[in-house]
Order: C-alpha cells, then structure tokens, then sequence
C-alpha cells in the first residue's frame, strides 16, 4: 500500500458521513453483564476454584525432615541458592545481565537477606531456655571459616546416610561435626513444633506479612518443588502460566512461557532476563502497532475485514449496481479501437 | 456570560469536556450502520467481566483474604472472580485481535488503539498479583517461580512478589485502579472518535488515489 493510500485510508475513517441504526448502549451493556454473571456461576458450579493448602515449614521438617536439614545446612554454609543469589538479596553474585546491561546489579541489593543469620542462626538464637544450644551457636560463630565448612561439609555427607527416627528425628552416622549437629537437632526440632514458621516472618513486629525469608528457605529445599512436579507445575512443563488441578490458569501468560522452553532461553544462566526483553519489546510492539510499517497494514493485505464488514460491502454492492445502471460505463478504450 | 465565569476553571473545564463529549456522543443511542457483526459483542463483554470481577472481589475484600479459605459462600464468591478473570482476558483477546484487523487505529484513533493495549498489559501483573494474593500453594509456587524475572530486570526489591501484604495492596487497589482509570480513558476516546468506519475495499482505494471512480469515470 503506498503511502498516499495509507493517508486516505486514514482520513476516510476519521468521520463516518453515511447511515445510522437505533443502538441502546444501557441496554447492551446490561444484557452482556447478566451473561458474564450467568457464564461465571455456570462455570462456577460445574468447576469451582482450586485451593491445595500451602506447605508450611513445620509440615515440611515433619514430612521430610532429612530434605529439611540438608537444605538448613546449605544455608548455614553457604552452598544454598539463596546463599548464591545475589540481588536483591545479598551481594553473592551480580545477578543475570545482557550483555553491558546489568540491571539487578544496578538496582542493587534491597531485601538484604544473610542466610546463615536470618535463616538458621537468628531463629536458634531465638530459642528460649536451651544453654546447651546457645553455647554450640557460640562455638560455631567463633571457629574460622575453614573449621565451619569442614564441619558443615562433614554432616551434609553424612546426611546422605541419615536415617529418621521415631518422632522425626534425624540420625546421622558418628563424626567430627562440631556444634553443627545440636544446631541442626534443635533446628529440626523448633521447625517441626512450628516455631521456625513464625520465626522467619520478617518484621520485627506482631503483625506481619512478608514471607519471604520462609519461602526462599522452603524454594531452597525440595517441598514446593516436588508438590509441583506431581502437580506438572515445573518451567519445563509450562508451568507458569499453570495452576493446580485441570484449571485454565494464566494462559495470557503463554507467550512468556514459551521463551522458557526453547534455547538460547531455556539453557542460558540469562534466560530470565532474556525473556523479559523479548517481552518487554514485544509489548511495546503491542502498544505502537499503528506505528510500526508492515504490521499496521497486515490488515488491508489480510482482508479478514471483509468478512467482518461483510454486510456493509454487500449493501454498498447493491448501491453501486444501482448507480451503474444509472450512470453506465463508457466502454474501455481499448475495445472502441479494436 | 459574565468575566469571572469566562475566567472559571471549572466553566473552562466544563466547556472543554462538553465540546468534546456532548450528551449525545456519550450515551448514543444510533449506532452506524457498519456496526453489524458478532465481534463488537467482545469489547462490551469485556467491560461486563471486569464489572463482575470488580463486584466479586469487593465482596471477597469485605470479609478479607482468609475469608474465602474457610467460608464455602467466599470459595464460591472466589471461583466467581477467578471466572470473570478467565472470561475477562478471553473476551479481551478476541476483542484486542479483532480491532486489529480492523485497523481500528485509523481515523485519529491511535490513542483509542494504545490505551487498549495497555489495558491489556496492565491486566497481566493485576492477574498475577492475586495469583500471588491466594495463601495456599499455587501463590507459593507462582511467587517463588516467578520472583526471577523480576529480580533479573531489578525490579524484585521493589515489587516483591513473596510479600502478601506489598502483593495484596497491589491487587485489590493499585492495579485495579490503573486498569479502571486506562479502561474509562479508552471507553471515552471510543466515544469521542467513534467506532472505526470499514476499510475501503481496494478498487475503491485505488480509483480514489488516480481520482477516478469506477462506476463514475468520464
């Protein structure tokens, strides 16, 4: 379509000179509002809505106490995702980036997150009444890094070993584990009695509700991911845009998803980043299509507006054969000379 | 009209936004008579879920967010929001596409064409943030998964998607009040502009363009 057609396109719809048929807005507006109500009851009643209970860490240490342990370990030496993270958490790393764009560093750190500290040594400090236990976290804040990891690493490999006993109790082959194994005992213990939920709420306040610090814990360890598995939840099984049960779920949310599940997207240590931006561009897109050459005219190469505005053309046809057989045609030039 | 009421902000206002929807622009009561397929039905059944989106999550915050946990009458009232959630974006897809090919943007009508869009793009984190907003297990998964994104563009610090109560505020106000304000601003531009005339069919184009008419050539 050339340009100057492009204009005329333009002009010709900024005001419509032709016919007009009785139209009651209120009215349509009600009708299409009492069949939404009527659609969503309907769907309602025949689906309802799905609500599997949270996991909470108490449930977590009771169910799986050995994952627990091993994943408070982590955290207590470092190894952890979280640990890892980077911003807005800690300062472990500088965070996914493209190319020279590296936004998470940029933006910093914001939710300053220690979790050794927040995670395992605050909520044992936080026990009341136990001497033995503060004594241990005292020896192991005073030994030198190389003395902790040497412990932390000995009891992760012993885990490997443990066995739970009656109660839930973990129980690890002997070994040179320092104060790590009361830490991790009384850890397992305050969790199981579900203290640890509460002690991982973030405010120092009676009334909280940030949760972050517990769910980064419970990401770390393997209860919401193997809940989700079982419930195909997972980024390689859509789950995105997925929620429990045969629910529709986001599905405007296919178009993200789908980056996830091809490479560079799926393999790269960028891949969150990468996805955001091609999102990020295509919806800019979204918003300038009658701005963007080749797209804004798809709809006059594709004339799917012919079936939409099928009636309109065809009372135009019957008009226009109605002028042609009032106004008819000279014939082509080209047949009067031959 | 006296010199203080020439100089009243409130006359100059009112004359502005009466000039630019007069009463008969505002509520119509003829429609063109191009207006005649099933696909203008989506963008009124687009407004009629976010309606009844708006009235079932006003009656879900009236008792709280535990409410619908515990309450057979809140689950109910919850399956009702999550439903006029999935028609909304339903009906606003098909309404997004069928405006565009439409090209529903001509005419003066580019304004028209973006506040949609953006109420489109607006509605994917108001969705998300009551994904998040639910306290049982898919808003624990859903936070934790999605928290990467976020954090990976720097934004994580900011709109932190594992803080219910950051989330919650989000949901049941924020957004809901940017998708309100972006929807009122896009229904009074249709009004304004009106609804786009049909594209004109080539032949007419092209005998227009050479300034000829094929049924009126001299």
């Amino acid at each position: 379509m050339s340009r100057a057609q492009r204009i005329r396109d333009d002009e010709a719809a900024r005001t419509w000179t032709g016919g007009y048929r009785p139209y009651d807005l209120v009215k349509e507006a009600s009708i299409a509002f009492g069949v939404v109500l009527a659609l969503a009851v309907g769907l309602t009643i025949l689906f309802s809505s799905p609500d599997e209970r949270s996991s909470t860490i108490k449930s977590w240490s009771r169910t799986a106490p050995v994952d627990f342990v091993t994943t408070a370990v982590s955290e207590l030496d470092g190894s952890s995702g979280l640990a890892g993270y980077g911003p807005p958490y800690n300062h472990a790393s500088e965070g996914q980036h493209i190319a020279f764009i590296h936004l998470a560093k940029w933006f910093g750190v914001n939710i300053a997150i220690d979790a050794a500290r927040d995670l395992v040594l605050a909520p044992l400090r936080s026990i009341y009444g136990q001497p033995a236990l503060q004594t241990a976290i005292t020896r192991y804040q005073a030994a030198s890094a190389k003395q902790q990891a040497a412990w932390t690493t000995a009891y992760t490999d012993a885990l490997n070993k443990a066995t739970v006993g009656a109660g839930g109790s973990v129980s690890v082959p002997a070994g040179d584990y320092g104060p790590v194994s009361t830490m991790m005992a009384s850890l397992l213990s305050f969790a199981q009695s579900g203290g640890l939920d509460g002690a991982l709420l973030t405010n120092k306040q009676f009334y909280a509700t940030d949760y972050t610090k517990a769910l980064l814990f419970m990401a770390d360890g393997g209860v919401l991911t193997n809940r989700a598995q079982a419930e195909d939840l997972l980024g390689g099984q859509w789950g995105m845009m997925n929620e429990t049960g045969s629910y529709p779920g986001q599905v405007w949310l296919w178009l993200y998803t789908f980056w996830y599940q091809i490479k560079p997207f799926s393999t790269s240590a960028n891949g969150d980043i990468l996805v955001m931006a091609v999102m990020a561009a295509l919806s800019l897109g979204l918003v300038l299509v009658p701005f963007l050459p080749g797209v804004r005219s798809l709809p006059r190469r594709i004339p799917i507006y012919r079936l939409i505005w099928r009636e309109h053309y065809r009372s135009l046809e019957s008009v226009d054969a109605v002028s042609a057989a009032e106004h008819p045609m000279p014939p082509p030039a080209a047949h009067l000379s031959g | 009209m006296s010199a203080s009421a020439e100089r009243s902000w409130t006359v100059r206002l009112r004359r502005r936004a009466v000039a630019a929807l007069p009463p008969e622009k505002l509520l119509p009561d003829g429609q063109p008579t191009y207006v005649a397929s099933w696909i203008y039905v989506f963008g009124v059944l687009s407004l009629a879920s976010l309606a009844s989106i708006i009235l079932s999550g006003t009656i879900l915050a009236l008792k709280g967010p535990t409410w619908w946990h515990v309450s057979s009458i809140g689950h109910f009232f919850n399956s009702i929001h999550l439903w006029s959630v999935e028609l909304f974006f339903f009906f606003m897809v098909i309404h997004l596409w069928g405006k565009y090919w439409m090209a529903a943007w001509r005419g003066g009508r580019k304004r028209v064409w973006i506040t949609g869009a953006v109420t489109f793009l607006v509605a994917v984190p108001c969705a998300l943030t009551g994904y998040v907003s639910q306290q049982n297990f898919d808003a624990q998964w859903i936070s934790t998964q999605a928290k990467d994104a976020f954090n990976a563009v720097g934004l994580g610090g900011f709109f932190n998607l594992m803080n219910f109560g950051q989330m919650y505020s989000y949901h049941i106000l924020l957004l809901p009040l940017a998708v309100v304000g972006l929807v009122i601003a896009h229904v009074l531009l249709v009004r304004k502009h009106g609804v786009v005339p049909p594209l004109e069919l080539e032949q007419k184009l092209e005998a227009a363009s050479r300034g000829t008419d094929p049924h009126r050539s001299s």
